[in-house]
C-alpha cells in the first residue's frame, strides 16, 4: 500500500513538473502592431506567434530593447509611454508616461538603466530598469535623436535642432555630460558599432555623416562621405532613413543616402567612400545580414513595396523581392539564417530564407512595423 | 454658343475633379495617418514634424495648408507632395486636417 502511494506521488510530481516546464526566451521576439498599441510575441524558431500584449498606447514608430535575461521587453511609444512587458507571461509589469512625444530608447550595458529619447520636451530621461522609477533627466532644448548605449554605463544621443552630440556618463551618482558641437545640420538618426567604439550620425541638412571615435577623449567630430550628392538637389524625402548597428557588412559600412536612390559604402577603417549602389528607391533601412555577406534594403514611400538584397563585396543587387504594400522593417534571426519582414498594409510578417529568398512562413499581425528579437539583448547599440 | 458650351463643360469637369470618391478618400486618410504620420505622428500630435491636429492648426488657411502639402517648406524636412498628389487631393487633406476627420 505504501509502495502504491509512493508510486502515485511520484507520478503526480512528474506530472506537475511537466505542467510547469520552464520556457527559455532566446528564440523569442516581438512584433510591434503600430496602429493598435499592441505587441505580438513570437518564437522565430517555431516561426509562430505565441500571443498578444495590448494596452501600450501609440506605437507608431515604436522601438524595443530587452533586459539582459531576455525576459522583459522595454517598449518606447511615440506618445512618451515607456512600458516594461514580460514576454513569457505576456503581461505589462510596469508603465510610465515619461514625456509627451518620444522617439526610441536604449538600455545600459549593465542592464540596470533604461533611457528614452524625447522630442517634447526635448531631451533624454533615464529610468531604473527594474521599477521604471526616474533616475535622471537631461533636457537638451532640442528634439533628441539617435540615442544609443555605449560601454561604461554611458548613453550617446544627438540634437536635431542644435547639431550636437552629447555623451552622458551615468557610472557615478550624477550624470556627467560631454557636449560635442559641430556635428552638422539636422542629425536625423545615429548608430553605434557593435564594438561600442564608433558613433555615426546621419545628417538631413547636408550631404554627409559625422563620425565620433568614442575611444578619444573628447571625441572630435569627423565628417564622412561629405558631399555625396555631388551638388545635385536631393529628391523629396517622404520618410527619414534609419541607421542601426547592423550597418557593418564585412569591411565596409552600408549607409542609406538621404533623398537619393543609393546605398553608400564606406571603408570601415578610413571611412572613405568605396562605392555606391543604385537601388530601387530611397533606402530606409540598409541592414547587413549577420556575418555581413549581404545587405537587405527597404524603401521610402511610395516605393515601399520592395526589398532589395545587395552582395556586400561587389555592391551588386542580387535579388529583388516585392513582399507587398509598405514594408517597414526587417529583422534577421541572430545568426542570419532567416529574415522577418513586416508588410504593414498587408497585416502580415513574412519569413524568408536569407540564402535562397524562399518564403518560409507568414505571420498575421495588425499593421506590423518594428520586429525585435531577444538576441538584441546581448548586442551593443540595439 | 460653342464657347458657352465649352465653358459649361469646363465647369462640369472642374466640379467632377473636386469629387474624391470613397475609395480614394480612404486611401488619402491612410496616407495622412501612416505616411504623413511618419514625421507628424500617426495621431498627428507631432514628431520630427509639427503637430497637425485641428487644435494645433486652428485658424490656418486651407489654401495655405494645401500649398504646403503640394510644395513643401523649403529649408525644412517637409517635402513637396506634388507629383504624388493632385491639387484636389491636397485640398481634401487640408480639409481633413482642419476637421480631424474626412471632410
Amino acid at each position: 500500500m505504501i509502495r502504491l502511494i509512493a508510486a502515485l506521488l511520484l507520478a503526480l510530481a512528474a506530472f506537475s513538473v511537466r505542467a510547469e516546464e520552464p520556457r527559455a526566451t532566446g528564440a523569442l521576439g516581438v512584433i510591434v502592431e503600430r496602429a493598435t498599441g499592441s505587441l505580438v510575441v513570437i518564437d522565430w524558431r517555431a516561426r509562430a506567434a505565441l500571443g498578444r500584449v495590448e494596452g501600450l498606447g501609440d506605437l507608431s514608430h515604436a522601438s524595443v530593447v530587452f533586459s539582459p535575461d531576455q525576459r522583459f521587453a522595454y517598449v518606447f511609444g511615440r506618445d512618451g509611454g515607456l512600458t516594461k512587458v514580460d514576454i513569457l507571461d505576456r503581461v505589462i509589469v510596469a508603465r510610465v508616461m515619461q514625456a509627451g512625444n518620444a522617439i526610441g530608447g536604449a538600455i545600459s550595458d549593465d542592464g540596470r538603466l533604461v533611457a528614452v529619447s524625447n522630442y517634447e520636451p526635448g531631451g533624454v530621461r533615464v529610468f531604473d530598469a527594474d521599477t521604471l522609477a526616474p533616475v535622471a533627466d537631461m533636457p537638451t532644448g532640442s528634439k533628441t535623436i539617435g540615442l544609443v548605449d555605449a560601454p561604461g554605463r554611458r548613453f550617446v544621443f544627438s540634437l536635431w535642432d542644435a547639431g550636437e552630440t552629447w555623451i552622458a556618463d551615468l557610472s557615478g551618482p550624477t550624470p556627467q555630460i560631454t557636449r560635442i558641437a559641430g556635428i552638422g545640420a539636422n542629425p536625423y538618426d545615429a548608430l553605434i558599432t557593435g564594438d561600442g567604439r564608433t558613433y555615426i550620425a546621419g545628417l538631413f541638412g547636408e550631404d554627409g555623416l559625422t563620425m565620433l571615435d568614442l575611444w578619444e577623449t573628447p571625441p572630435r567630430p569627423r565628417r564622412v562621405l561629405a558631399g555625396y550628392g555631388r551638388g545635385a538637389a536631393p529628391l523629396p524625402v517622404y520618410k527619414m532613413p534609419h541607421l542601426e548597428g547592423w550597418a557593418l557588412a564585412g569591411d565596409r559600412f552600408a549607409l542609406p543616402a538621404v533623398g537619393r536612390h543609393e546605398v553608400l559604402w564606406a571603408d570601415a577603417r578610413s571611412f572613405a567612400e568605396v562605392g555606391r549602389t543604385a537601388v530601387h528607391g530611397q533606402p530606409v533601412f540598409a541592414v547587413a545580414r549577420p556575418g555581413g555577406r549581404q545587405v537587405w534594403v527597404n524603401f521610402a514611400h511610395p516605393l515601399n513595396d520592395t526589398v532589395q538584397v545587395i552582395d556586400a563585396p561587389s555592391g551588386a543587387v542580387i535579388h529583388t523581392l516585392t513582399p507587398g504594400p509598405a514594408v517597414l522593417h526587417m529583422e534577421f534571426t541572430p545568426r542570419g539564417a532567416e529574415v522577418w519582414v513586416s508588410v504593414r498594409d498587408a497585416d502580415r510578417v513574412d519569413v524568408y530564407d536569407a540564402a535562397t529568398f524562399e518564403k518560409l512562413a507568414e505571420i498575421a499581425a495588425r499593421a506590423p512595423s518594428g520586429i525585435f528579437f531577444t538576441a538584441r539583448a546581448h548586442r551593443m547599440g540595439l | 454658343m460653342r464657347s458657352a458650351l465649352a465653358a459649361l463643360a469646363l465647369t462640369v469637369s472642374a466640379a467632377q475633379a473636386e469629387i474624391i470618391d470613397p475609395a480614394r478618400a480612404a486611401a488619402l486618410e491612410r496616407l495622412v495617418r501612416q505616411d504623413c504620420g511618419a514625421c507628424h505622428g500617426m495621431t498627428l500630435k507631432g514628431g520630427l514634424g509639427r503637430a497637425l491636429t485641428p487644435q494645433a492648426l486652428a485658424g490656418a488657411d486651407p489654401e495655405g495648408l494645401s500649398a504646403i502639402v503640394l510644395d513643401g517648406v523649403p529649408g525644412t524636412a517637409m517635402p513637396p507632395w506634388r507629383g504624388l498628389l493632385s491639387e484636389t487631393e491636397a485640398r481634401w487633406i487640408a480639409a481633413y486636417l482642419l476637421k480631424g476627420e474626412a471632410p
